[in-house]
């Protein structure tokens, strides 16, 4: 524990300012929109913001590893929808036979992850950068799953499966908890092992840390591959949580990932911030949305604001001034 | 202990980086290694350290023969290096710089216990005498300190390699303050009892200072070896930089008196913390030449007349205007180019073409009615390059497709083209081979018969002087001395270099 906290804590007043302005942004939220609406700190209304904040947490988690390395994987929806159509069609659904239960869901974040390795095998084999191998990926991933679900919604019917959405566990549903799972598995993953460290120096300087001894080409292989896994066990949350799986299951998961891991602050040049941020972010992100609804906003204003936020987030997350290029 | 034998190494076909070389590296000593800059020593650092392979030649370890793969595989022989470049990430904290792709040893069940790699990192510190929070992010780190902290790194290999270690330091005080170097050497000599160092530096005092040997390598080879305590700055110097004055070769026949028309004037110039006042004028075809070592000031000066570094003190006149230049833009409104040593980084966009990189600085001239005029474009970039003699297809040619020299060619065009009165030629000559330097020499002469401003700065003191109409001596910031360098009264290095050290 000690040694991240150091991370976030340690450094010039300016830079712990900055460490925790996301977290100071989320409380000033919270107060505000409980000022508007006292029923956002109601526990039903709260049990619901966790709920819809878990599979964004947990897709954000994949992403906050590639981010941090200075790439970016836009295959996010492409890569859930992969999974949440290999577990519907894979357990008791109302389209085929199959009835293979929990199996279903371990094929279905395998299959995520083989897309996720996919994609880290192709930049480094191939040296395609990120943004377009993976613009590629989300796109095979969509068509896939689509085509398999022959274009139509397919229900899940494994009742242990879609009890990830309905069963509690101290009043919160089982979702959240997988993806406090998810959470906590990044954190030990990020903190405490050498790959963690690794995709640090990677966006710290990929040079620099392949003349130490790093092999760049693993770290980010297995880093897409991390994604992947993170990407699966979203989209067999989101096809529990919907009861189906279809075409637009995915929609919009990309830009609420990237928009959770920039806002919690870390850099999209690489190697700053890390999981702690992205909790913050996802929060921000999920809250504001919850507020908006409960003041009756437009869904197009909250659409608009979720806009701007991402860009406000950039700019006041990195010395941007001092950067000669922007591209 | 590790020696290397007839290394030769070439990286474009018909010049040598390394030619033939040999060198040895006994157990406990420290080893200088001087040059000028493209000498080869840092090609044969980086051949001592894995980093590249030698086309011929072979090195031995203790009398075995080593080869080298990579950086690990040195590193796994005993053999570190301490970058010229910094090779910390600022983004890591201290510990986790030094132990960087060493964590398994403090993993188990694939977690690293972050407490013994701090714990492993105060002791590497320790072990050099220094005083530094291993949770610090480097970034926070002054520079002499992250210098201690790659010492610090380098040393790690004692733990995993069971043998005196050899240490390669590629000109480790290029960004030191004198009492930091003191500090670094007050290291060095500690550590002598367990690791043999390779010094790299171009500054021949300090090199004298630390080494027990000295090797002198000019053009790809070793053109002398020395025990340090048997031979002065001066004589090493003389054998640095080889030849003699080659009026020919600078064209010096070529040279005539500049015009009376003062274009450039500085007056009491500063810059806080780099160069103070500076007194100095450059008249229409005038070369003047300035001389100095790293941190002398000289290249923070070029740079603030180029308009990169805003001066803060004294006034600079360009044409008879004072100005105050705060960016390369404004430089180019008054005329002043700007041609930077990095070409590739800073002088030309090298997926655009011949023709657009020439026009970059000013395309008014091939504008017709608000509109780029490809013709016409094409065809002043043809005549640049039948004038300059540019070996390329035509204008269209991509500017990466082209050899250095033509590179070069290339940027002086797009000054010309820009209506420059005065330029700077920041290293004209990096990284070309003689016969395009000769023709870059030529050109700069015509410049100069044009009525041009030139100032220049060079890797060399021969080059300087050779091409100068005066020459300006700085050091700490200060211009130390003036020459008159008139063809055929051209001054003699040692005087130059008795005002730069």
């Amino acid at each position: 524990m000690q040694s991240f906290l150091t991370r976030l804590t340690s450094g010039k007043r300016l830079r712990k300012w900055r460490a925790f302005a996301p977290l100071a942004v989320l409380v000033v939220l919270c107060i505000i929109i409980t000022i508007a609406n006292p029923n956002f700190i109601e526990p039903r209304n709260l049990i619901r913001v966790a709920n819809s904040a878990a599979v964004p947490l947990t897709l954000a988690m994949g992403m906050t590893f590639i981010i941090l390395l200075g790439s970016i994987d836009l295959s996010v929806e492409g890569a859930m929808s992969v999974a949440a159509m290999v577990v519907v069609l894979l357990a008791a659904n109302d389209s085929n036979a199959h009835n293979y239960g929990w199996l279903a869901v371990l094929a279905a974040i395998a299959a995520s992850t083989m897309i996720g390795l996919l994609s880290g095998v192709l930049q480094t084999v191939l040296r395609i950068p990120s943004f377009m191998t993976t613009l590629g990926v989300w796109f095979i991933g969509l068509g896939l799953s689509v085509y398999m679900l022959g274009g139509s919604a397919v229900r899940l019917m494994d009742e242990s499966i879609r009890g990830l959405a309905l069963t509690r566990f101290l009043s919160l549903p089982l979702a959240v908890w997988v993806a406090l799972a998810a959470f906590t598995l990044a954190i030990i993953i990020q903190y405490y092992t050498r790959f963690g460290r690794h995709v640090l120096a990677l966006g710290g300087g990929e040079d620099i840390a392949e003349f130490s001894g790093v092999n760049p080409r693993r770290v980010r292989i297995y880093a897409f591959g991390l994604a992947g896994f993170f990407f699966g066990v979203a989209g067999v949350l989101a096809a529990a949580q919907l009861g189906q799986s279809n075409a637009t299951i995915a929609d919009g998961r990309l830009f609420a990932a990237v928009t959770a891991v920039v806002v919690g602050g870390t850099a999209l040049t690489g190697g700053e911030g890390g999981v702690l941020n992205t909790l913050v972010g996802v929060l921000i992100v999920t809250i504001l949305a919850n507020g908006m609804i409960l003041l009756g906003i437009s869904p197009y204003i909250q659409q608009t604001v979720q806009g701007l936020m991402i860009i406000a987030a950039v700019a006041l997350s990195l010395d941007r001034l001092n950067l000669k290029i922007v591209k | 202990m590790l020696a290397a034998k007839g290394i030769s190494k070439s990286f474009i076909a018909g010049t040598y980086a390394l030619n033939n070389v040999d060198i040895e590296i006994r157990p406990n000593e420290v080893v200088g290694l001087i040059g000028e800059n493209g000498a080869g020593k840092s090609t044969l650092m980086r051949v001592l350290s894995g980093t590249h392979r030698p086309d011929s030649g072979t090195l031995t370890l203790d009398g075995q023969p080593l080869r080298l793969r990579n950086s690990s595989a040195a590193a796994a022989n005993g053999i570190g290096m301490v970058f010229q470049e910094q090779s910390l990430l600022l983004n890591l904290t201290v510990a986790e710089n030094i132990y960087l792709g060493q964590e398994q040893q403090f993993t188990r069940f694939g977690i690293v216990n972050w407490r013994a790699m701090h714990e492993a990192s105060r002791r590497q510190l320790a072990k050099i005498g220094v005083d530094i929070d291993v949770t610090a992010r480097t970034s926070e780190l002054t520079f002499a300190a992250r210098q201690m902290v790659e010492l610090a790194k380098a040393l790690t290999l004692e733990e995993s390699v069971d043998r005196p270690l050899v240490i390669l330091l590629d000109e480790p005080t290029s960004v030191l303050s004198a009492s930091d170097i003191d500090v670094l050497f007050a290291r060095v000599r500690s550590l002598k009892s367990r690791a043999s160092f390779v010094f790299v530096s171009h500054r021949l005092d300090e090199v004298l200072r630390i080494s027990d040997r000295v090797y002198t390598m000019k053009d790809g080879k070793v053109v002398a070896e020395h025990e340090a305590a048997k031979v002065t700055g001066p004589e090493l110097h003389e054998i640095m930089v080889g030849r003699g004055l080659h009026t020919e070769y600078y064209k010096e026949a070529q040279q005539i008196a500049p015009q009376s028309e003062v274009m450039v004037e500085a007056k009491d110039l500063g810059i806080s913390g780099f160069f103070h006042n500076v007194d100095f004028s450059i008249r229409a075809g005038e070369v003047v030449g300035i001389a100095g070592v790293v941190g002398s000031g000289r290249e923070e000066l070029t740079r603030a007349v180029g308009g990169f570094l805003p001066h803060t003190q004294g006034t600079l006149k360009i044409a008879g205007e004072t100005v105050r230049l705060t960016s390369p833009g404004q430089a180019v409104r008054k005329s002043v180019g700007y041609i930077p040593r990095e070409r590739r980084v800073e002088g030309l966009v090298m997926f655009l073409s011949i023709a657009e990189n020439i026009t970059l600085a000013d395309l008014s001239h091939v504008m017709r009615r608000g509109a780029i005029d490809y013709g016409k474009e094409r065809r002043v970039a043809t005549d640049w390059i039948k004038r300059l003699r540019i070996k390329a297809p035509g204008p269209d040619t991509a500017c990466r497709k082209l050899s250095g020299g033509n590179q070069q060619k290339v940027v002086l065009a797009r000054w010309m083209t820009a209506g420059s009165r005065i330029l700077i030629l920041d290293h004209p000559t990096r990284g070309l081979d003689v016969g395009a330097k000769e023709e870059v020499y030529e050109f700069i002469r015509q410049l100069s018969g044009q009525g041009i401003a030139i100032l220049l700065l060079s890797d060399t003191l021969e080059e300087t002087i050779g091409l100068s109409h005066t020459v300006l001596v700085m050091r700490d910031g200060e211009i130390t001395a003036r020459f008159d360098a008139a063809a055929g009264k051209k001054p003699d290095q040692v005087e130059l270099v008795a005002a730069m050290v």
